[in-house]
């Protein structure tokens, strides 16, 4: 594997592969000193052009713990700010001596031009572009649902339900794809406004009641954060009917099933889309999620830096 | 003097074309010498009713001249030159000068298209009158690039239009339906997380603008259609006998959004390249006649708009050197003839830009003339007399190659180089 920037890249063996190793490296966690020299003389880049603090520090935290030499380039520090191109900015960094590139960027296809537009030949490793993917988003929810439910490697015959602003979400784009990659299958609910144009032909099937789709019993709920500006013009007439409609309230929470995880991507919006007791419920996993970010980006690292290229 | 032998006119039977000065003096077999043509399809010079020539302003992506050359190497011999400048062409004193620049790079004629309204803002109207009188005659009036949206300015123009004898070519794009669109709306867009541009933005102006139309009597332009459903709209405007006339581009016609999956901008495009069914639909309207003519919307760009991101690289394509193989693979495959080939891509964009000296290969006409091999076989690279290299159809191969251009009894192009002049 040399770039990893969609799951669409991605087969069911290199998926489980990848997923198989963050297992692995996430013992590193529970360890006295919680480094390998896997990576030493690798030099990994944070090429941030959005502020997304948790998930650069996952990364730098993952590149750090295998030893590799990591610089962060942000965009309110750097000449990012000052108009150079994506395509300088990259050279510039690959000339420096990047081998991989983590890159965050508010455009959908950045990171897919970086790894194939003939700029560069670092590795590339999506870390959110715009509204078309997080894979390692994807990647460290599907760790954490086989942690705690998965029978085998698989996912197979699991139910999960994915909650809200599916239209601008790249986290939602990642989970589809990779849960029915894992033989999972999968439902989006949401307000109308905020459900993309033929999200069934990824492979999600599309619910307008989010208490139907509880009485379905999903094994997993997987509530995305809804961004509020969002909720004040034509995609909701208001915050309220929102959370009335599609938060995981109190009331909707009993109606979970006992055995089953609530996962959120965070940051939450407490009392918005996620209700404190939901958010703290035994069933919700997200400090999990949390910690396999950083398994899951190890696996990663180390596969594109260290495992075989072709 | 100059004579063509052997010539297919309109792909008919060999023949022979005398030209005197910049008239068609006579047609039919002599013993002249002249330039052996056997082999080659004789058609009036083609006529663009939707060029970006993009000067003044943007000389980096385009000038009069080069995309004059462009022009005469695809073999057109008029090019109607976009409003969207920098100044906007929406005064007399701006399109006389785009008309000078043509004049003094003299390999095609650079008809001026004037602005709807000042400044191509949708809300006031521009000097459609003194552009008109000008030593441009401005006839075409066009915002294109942005849709004439506000249905009151969208009556008056057309009610001025009217008055002046012109026609108004409108870019259908409802602007609120396509705020930050990015490519085709569909499950595509969805996957690559590209906001959305849906048809029924481009089908809900047509139907309205038909209806405008109606009212004033006035005749309407549709630039660049790309939805199955913006032809059913044309269909009926027609059958209603409104004056519609309706364009499609050379890339609408064979190129898909499938190509989007690449995220290279060489691929965006306003309005975007759909789904196959819309290009069968384009196809067969044109074909049909639903759909009048082929206009290219030559979009030239430099290498840095399209060497970006997707979403921060501008829209368009070049397309005047590809269009003419593009038509005959299209419109031949599907069983029309040279004829219409030459209806859609000279004589009636010539009628609609009422271009009377365009157009017509016939005696006495003036010799703008067109002549292709119909069995080259070319590959298509990035080179080209255009100064911008954006041509999506890079790597294909298509049919036909110009041979010869002439313009006003001139070659233009000859043995498919262009002429320097001096």
């Amino acid at each position: 594997m040399r770039h990893l920037v969609s799951i669409a890249d991605l087969n069911l063996d290199e998926a489980t592969y990848l997923l198989d190793n963050a297992q692995e490296l996430s013992r590193i966690n529970e360890r006295e000193v919680k480094k390998l020299p896997a990576l030493t003389g690798k030099t990994v880049v944070n090429l941030f052009y959005e502020n997304s603090t948790r998930t650069r520090i996952s990364f730098e935290i993952a590149a750090t713990r295998l030893s590799a030499d990591l610089i962060n380039f942000s965009a309110s520090t750097s000449s990012l700010s000052k108009g150079e191109s994506l395509k300088d900015t990259a050279q510039t960094l690959e000339a420096l001596g990047a081998d991989a590139i983590v890159v965050r960027h508010p455009m959908s296809g950045a990171a897919h031009q970086l790894a194939h537009r003939g700029w560069i030949s670092s590795s590339i490793i999506n870390a959110g572009d715009g509204a078309h993917e997080h894979p390692t988003q994807a990647l460290l929810d599907a760790l954490t649902i086989r942690q705690q439910l998965g029978a085998g490697s698989d996912l197979r015959g699991l139910r999960v339900l994915i909650v809200g602003d599916i239209r601008h979400s790249r986290v939602a784009r990642s989970n589809v794809l990779l849960l029915k990659l894992l033989g999972a299958s999968v439902e989006v609910a949401g307000p109308a406004t905020l459900i993309p144009e033929g999200i069934d032909c990824m492979g999600a099937s599309v619910s307008d009641s989010f208490d139907e789709s509880l009485g379905r019993n999903p094994d997993v709920v997987m509530m995305l954060r809804v961004q509020r500006e969002r909720m004040q013009g034509h995609f909701m007439p208001s915050e309220r009917e929102y959370q009335q409609m599609w938060g995981l309230s109190r009331e909707r929470l009993k109606r979970v099933r006992q055995d089953a995880m609530i996962l959120h991507p965070g940051p939450m919006n407490r009392g918005f889309e996620i209700s404190s007791e939901a958010a703290d419920d035994p069933r919700s996993a997200v400090l999990q999620q949390v910690q396999n970010g950083v398994a899951v980006r190890m696996a990663v690292l180390h596969e594109l830096l260290a495992g075989d290229k072709s | 003097m100059t004579v063509l032998k052997s010539v297919a006119i309109l792909g008919g039977s060999p023949t022979d074309i005398v030209i005197e000065k910049d008239t068609i003096a006579s047609i039919g077999p002599t013993t002249k010498p002249g330039v052996d043509c056997s082999g080659l399809v004789a058609l009036p010079g083609l006529v663009d009713l939707h060029t970006h020539l993009r000067q003044p302003g943007f000389e980096a992506s385009e000038t009069v001249l080069s995309g004059s050359r462009s022009g005469a190497a695809g073999g057109y011999t008029a090019l109607f030159a976009m409003a969207n400048t920098m100044p906007v062409a929406d005064t007399a004193s701006v399109v006389e000068q785009v008309l000078d620049l043509g004049q003094r790079a003299g390999y095609v004629q650079v008809q001026p298209i004037g602005a709807v309204t000042k400044g191509l803002a949708g809300t006031e109207l521009a000097a459609l009158g003194s552009m008109a009188r000008s030593k441009a005659g401005v006839r075409v009036f066009s915002d294109d690039g942005m849709c004439v949206y506000d249905p009151a300015i969208m009556l008056q123009a057309l009610q001025f239009v009217k008055q002046i004898g012109g026609v108004l070519a409108q870019h259908a794009q409802e602007p609120r339906l396509t705020e930050g669109a990015q490519m085709n709306d569909s499950a595509l867009a969805t996957e690559l997380g590209l906001t959305g541009w849906p048809s029924v933005a481009e089908e809900s102006i047509i139907a309205r603008d038909a209806l405008l139309a109606e009212k004033t009597g006035a005749r309407l332009h549709i630039c660049h259609l790309t939805t199955a459903g913006a032809v059913d709209v044309v269909r009926w405007a027609k059958k209603r006998g409104i004056f519609i006339t309706a364009e499609v581009t050379p890339h609408h016609l064979l190129l898909t959004e499938e190509l989007v999956r690449s995220y290279d901008p060489i691929y965006k495009v306003n309005p975007p390249l759909r789904q196959v069914e819309d290009t069968v639909a384009l196809q067969e309207a044109l074909v049909d006649g639903t759909i009048d003519i082929v206009g290219t919307d030559h979009a030239p760009h430099s290498e840095e708009k399209k060497d970006c991101e997707w979403e921060n690289a501008a829209f368009g394509m070049v397309g005047l050197e590809n269009a003419a193989s593009v038509v005959q693979q299209v419109m031949l495959d599907r069983g029309a003839s040279w004829n219409d080939v030459a209806r859609v891509l000279s004589s009636k964009p010539a009628e609609i830009g009422g271009l009377s000296n365009q157009g017509r290969l016939e005696v006495g006409a003036e010799a703008n003339i067109t002549l292709i091999d119909p069995s080259a076989s070319r590959e298509i690279t990035r080179q080209s007399h255009s100064a911008s290299t954006n041509n999506p159809f890079n790597g294909y191969t298509l049919p036909g190659q110009v041979v010869h251009t002439l313009f006003r009894g001139g070659f233009t192009v000859q043995d498919a180089k262009v002429v320097e002049r001096d």
